[in-house]
C-alpha cells in the first residue's frame, strides 16, 4: 500500500504541536522550506499497516497571504496535495478555531477535525453533537487529548478512512449571501475562460474568493486583463454595497456559517467561568505589579540555573578532567603523542568546555518551557510589550533573548515567533549581547582572580546588566535606521492557565537542549579541531623544546604557531584596549567558541589546558594584568563576535550570509569602540 | 447584511478603548490597514461579533473576550476598533 501524506494545520495554541508528537513519536525531523525560514516538521508513524508521512504545518488563525507561515501551509495544501488534513481544533473556542476550517474546506481539502484539549473542555461542560456537526461541516470528528495521549487510534482510523475514499464534492460550503454570490460568479466565469491553468490548479470558486479578498498572491498570478477588470468592479461594486471591504464581509460569513452549524450542535452546559483566571491576570499584568512580578520571577529562575545548576556542572567538570588525565596518562607508548593532544588538548577540552554547562542550559530551558506551558508567558510578553515597545519590539521579542541568556543558538531560532521581518532581524541582531552560557566560563576565570570576594557577586550582575542595556541601545538604533519601520500592532491571544503536564515540559526543554548539544557535537567539535590544529602547527624543532615541561612546552608551541603569531600580529590593535598579545591569542583561539577562551589562556600562561590549575592561573592574570584589564577582557568578549554556531544560526534564520557577517562585523565594531573607551577612561581615572 | 449608517447607530459608534469594563459592546468595524484589519477579522473581529471587556487597561492591558477567546490588545489597536 502506498504511503499516506497528512498535514497538519491548526491555530496557536491549540496544542497541534503535543498531537503531533503523539502521532509521530520520536520519528520526526525538522528543517527549512527552502528559501523562506519556516520550520519543516515531518514525522512518519505506521498504522494498519499503511506508512504515514505527517507534516506539522504553522500554526495559523487564517490562510491569507499577509504571512509566510499562512502562505507556506496553504501552498503545502493546495499544490502538494495531501492526503489528508488534520485541522487540530482548541475543543473549548470551537467558533474561533473553525475559521480555519472554513478556510480548508474552501480548498476542498479532504478534512479530518480534531477536536484537541477535549477533556479541558468536557470540564468545561462542554457537550458535543459529533454526529450532526460532522455532517454539516462534511468531516470525520476525533475527540483528543494530545498531551496526554489519547485519541491517537481514533485519529489515525479518521485519517485512513478519509483518505481511502472516494473524494466528493461538497454540499455544505459557506454561502455568501446573494450580492457576493453573484460577483463571484461573475468572476469565477472570467476566470475558467481566461486563466485555464490556474483555475484546474486551485479551483476556479476558490481563485475567484482570492481575488474578491484581493489576495497579493492570486492577484500576483492573474495576467489576463479581463480577469483582473472583473475583480476591480466586482470589489467596487461590493466596497459601495457594504460600506466595508469584501475581505471582511467574506470573514463574517464564514463566522456565519461556523454559528449556525454551532448553535446546533454545541451545548455549553455550564458557565463560563473566567474569574479565577481574570483574578490572577489583573494581579500579573498590572500597571505597577505587573513587572516587578515578572523580574522576580526572573532572579528566581536564574537563581536556579547557576545554583542548582553548579552541583551537576562540577560533577561534568569532574568527569572531562578526570578522563583527560586518564588519557594523558595512560597513552600508549609508541602512538604519536600528537594524536593524544589533539584528543586531550584539542577535543575534550573544546567540546567538554561546552558540554560543562549543560545542565545549567537544560535548568533554564525547563524554566522557559514550564512559564509557557503555563500559559504565563503570555502575560509576561504583555508586561515586556510595554518596554520592548520603547525601544522599537514587539512584547514578544523578549523570550527569544532570555533563552539567549543560556545559549544563542535556539534563541535565535526561537525568533521564529515573531512575525515581522524588521523586528525578527533586531531580534536577531541583538542577542548575542544577552551574556551567555559560554562566556560565564570568562567571568568565572577573570571575576575571581580580580576582585575580592563580596565585589565578585555585583561585578558578574553589572556585566549581564551592561549587556542587556547594550542591546537595548542597539535595538533602538537599528529600529531608527537600518530597520526602521512600523510597529507592529500588539494583538495577542491569552490561553487560559493550563497545568502544564511533565511530558510536555521535558518535551519543550529537550528541544531546545538537543539544538545545544548538537552545536557540540558539530561545529564546535569541527572548530576545536581546526583551532587545536591552528594552534600548534608550526611546531617548535625538537631542540628548542628539550628539557622543558609538559606546560611549558605547550605555551612555547602555541607562541610558535598559526594562533600565536596571529596574536602577534594583533597585538598592536589591541594594545589600546589595554590586551597583550597573549590575550589577543586566547581571543583568537575563542572564535570558534567562546568557552576556548579560558583553556587558551591557559596554555598560554603554561599552565596548561585543564581546569584544576585555574588558581594558578588566577595568580598569573592578576600578576600580570589590573583589574581595569580584567575587565575589559569580559567586556570584550561579552559584545564581540559571536561563537561560529551563532553566526552559522543567524545565517540560518535569516537567509543570507549578509546579516551574519553583519552581525560579526557589527559587534566587534562595537565591543572595540565600547573596550576602547572604559579602558582609556578608566586608565585616565585610577592611573 | 447591510450595515447601513443611520444617524442614530453613527452617534453611538465609538472606539472600543472608550468601553467600561464589564461591558459588552458589538463590533461596527475596525479602522486599520488592511494586514491588521485581516488579521483582527479572522480572529473574530467580524461586523456585530460581541466584545466583551474584561479589562479597560487602566492600570493593565486592554483585554477582552471575543468569540470565547481572551485577547490582550495593544496600544492604538484598541482605539481602532469602533463599537456600538
Amino acid at each position: 500500500m502506498r504511503q499516506l501524506v497528512v498535514a497538519l494545520v491548526g491555530n496557536p495554541n491549540s496544542g497541534k504541536s503535543s498531537l503531533f508528537n503523539l502521532l509521530t513519536g520520536s520519528h520526526q525531523h525538522v528543517g527549512n522550506y527552502p528559501g523562506v525560514t519556516v520550520e519543516k516538521k515531518e514525522g512518519y508513524c505506521t498504522y494498519d499497516g499503511r506508512e504515514i508521512l505527517v507534516v506539522d504545518l504553522p500554526g495559523t488563525y487564517s490562510l491569507t497571504a499577509y504571512s509566510a507561515e499562512e502562505l507556506i501551509t496553504r501552498r503545502f495544501i493546495l499544490e502538494d496535495k495531501p492526503d489528508v488534513v488534520v485541522d487540530v481544533l482548541d475543543a473549548s473556542n470551537i467558533e474561533r478555531n473553525l475559521y480555519l476550517g472554513t478556510q480548508l474546506m474552501e480548498m476542498n481539502a479532504p478534512l479530518v477535525l480534531a477536536f484537541n484539549m477535549s477533556d479541558l473542555a468536557k470540564r468545561r461542560g462542554l457537550e458535543f453533537d459529533l454526529d450532526q456537526l460532522s455532517r454539516l461541516l462534511e468531516a470525520r470528528i476525533v475527540l483528543t487529548v494530545g498531551n496526554k495521549g489519547q485519541g491517537r487510534e481514533a485519529l489515525l482510523d479518521a485519517v485512513v478512512q478519509t483518505a481511502c475514499e472516494e473524494k466528493k464534492p461538497r454540499v455544505h460550503s459557506v454561502s455568501y449571501g446573494s450580492e457576493i454570490e453573484e460577483e463571484l460568479a461573475r468572476v469565477e466565469a472570467v476566470v475558467r475562460d481566461r486563466e485555464k491553468e490556474l483555475a484546474a490548479r486551485y479551483g476556479s470558486r476558490w481563485v475567484a474568493l482570492k481575488l474578491l479578498e484581493q489576495d497579493d498572491e492570486i492577484l500576483g498570478k492573474v495576467g489576463a486583463p479581463e480577469v483582473r477588470n472583473a475583480v476591480a468592479r466586482s470589489v467596487t461594486h461590493l466596497r459601495s454595497i457594504f460600506r466595508d471591504e469584501p475581505e471582511i464581509i467574506l470573514a463574517d460569513r464564514r463566522y456565519g456559517f461556523i454559528s449556525g452549524a454551532c448553535q446546533e450542535t454545541i451545548r455549553n452546559s455550564v458557565e463560563r467561568r473566567h474569574d479565577v483566571s481574570d483574578m490572577i491576570d489583573a494581579v500579573v499584568t498590572h500597571r505597577m505589579l505587573g513587572l516587578p512580578i515578572f523580574l522576580l520571577l526572573m532572579y528566581v529562575v536564574f537563581f536556579l540555573t547557576f545554583t542548582v545548576g553548579g552541583y551537576p556542572m562540577g560533577w561534568l567538570e569532574t568527569l572531562f578532567d578526570g578522563t583527560a588525565r586518564a588519557i594523558h596518562g595512560s597513552w600508549p607508548t609508541g602512538w604519536p603523542l600528537w594524536v593524544r593532544s589533539l584528543v586531550v588538548d584539542g577535543i575534550i577540552s573544546g567540546v567538554g568546555g561546552v558540554l560543562v554547562f549543560l545542565p545549567n542550559i537544560l535548568l533554564l530551558f525547563l524554566a522557559i518551557a514550564l512559564l509557557e506551558d503555563s500559559g504565563y508567558m503570555a502575560r509576561a510578553a504583555f508586561v515586556m510589550d510595554r518596554i520592548m515597545h520603547k525601544i522599537g519590539l514587539h512584547g514578544k521579542s523578549f523570550i527569544p533573548m532570555l533563552i539567549g541568556f543560556g545559549c544563542s543558538v535556539p534563541a535565535i531560532m526561537a525568533t521564529r515567533i515573531l512575525e515581522n521581518r524588521r523586528n525578527r532581524l533586531t531580534t536577531i541582531m541583538v542577542i548575542p549581547l544577552m551574556s551567555c552560557g559560554a562566556r560565564l566560563t570568562i567571568y568565572a576565570l577573570f571575576i575571581p582572580a580580580f576582585f575580592p570576594p563580596h565585589w565578585q557577586g555585583p561585578v558578574l550582575w553589572i556585566i549581564y546588566v551592561i549587556g542587556i542595556i547594550l542591546g537595548v541601545i542597539l535595538a533602538k538604533v537599528l529600529r531608527m535606521t537600518l530597520f526602521r519601520g512600523e510597529t507592529v500592532p500588539f494583538v495577542m491571544e491569552l490561553p487560559p492557565y493550563r497545568m502544564p503536564t511533565s511530558k510536555a515540559v521535558l518535551l519543550h526543554t529537550w528541544q531546545r537542549g538537543w539544538m545545544y548539544l548538537r552545536k557540540a557535537g558539530t561545529v564546535i567539535l569541527a572548530a576545536s579541531i581546526v583551532l587545536w590544529a591552528a594552534a600548534n602547527f608550526p611546531r617548535p624543532s625538537e631542540d628548542a623544546l628539550a628539557g622543558l615541561d609538559g606546560d611549558t612546552v605547550q605555551q612555547k608551541t602555541l607562541q610558535y604557531s598559526i594562533v600565536g603569531r596571529l596574536g602577534r600580529a594583533v597585538e598592536p590593535v589591541i594594545r589600546p584596549l589595554g590586551f597583550d598579545w597573549k590575550i589577543g591569542t586566547a581571543l583568537i583561539g575563542a572564535i570558534p567558541a567562546k568557552e576556548l577562551f579560558v583553556s587558551q589562556m591557559g596554555i598560554v600562561y603554561a599552565v596548561g589546558s585543564q581546569g584544576e590549575n585555574s588558581r594558578t592561573l588566577r595568580e598569573r592574570l592578576r600578576a600580570n594584568y589590573s583589574p581595569l584589564v580584567g575587565l575589559c577582557v569580559m567586556l570584550f568578549t561579552l559584545i564581540s563576535a559571536p561563537c561560529i554556531a551563532t553566526i552559522a544560526m543567524t545565517r540560518q534564520e535569516t537567509g543570507s550570509w549578509g546579516w551574519a557577517v553583519f552581525q560579526l562585523a557589527g559587534l566587534t565594531a562595537l565591543a572595540y569602540v565600547v573596550t576602547l573607551a572604559v579602558y582609556q577612561i578608566g586608565r585616565a581615572l585610577v592611573g | 447584511m447591510m450595515i447601513g449608517r443611520t444617524v442614530m447607530e453613527q452617534s453611538q459608534t465609538r472606539p472600543l478603548s472608550t468601553v467600561t469594563t464589564g461591558d459588552t459592546v458589538r463590533l461596527v468595524r475596525v479602522e486599520a490597514g488592511r494586514g491588521l484589519n485581516s488579521r483582527l477579522a479572522s480572529m473574530g473581529f467580524v461586523p456585530n461579533v460581541a466584545i466583551r471587556v474584561v479589562s479597560n487597561g487602566h492600570p493593565g492591558p486592554f483585554v477582552v473576550i471575543i468569540k470565547d477567546v481572551k485577547m490582550v490588545l495593544g496600544r492604538g489597536v484598541a482605539q481602532k476598533v469602533l463599537v456600538r
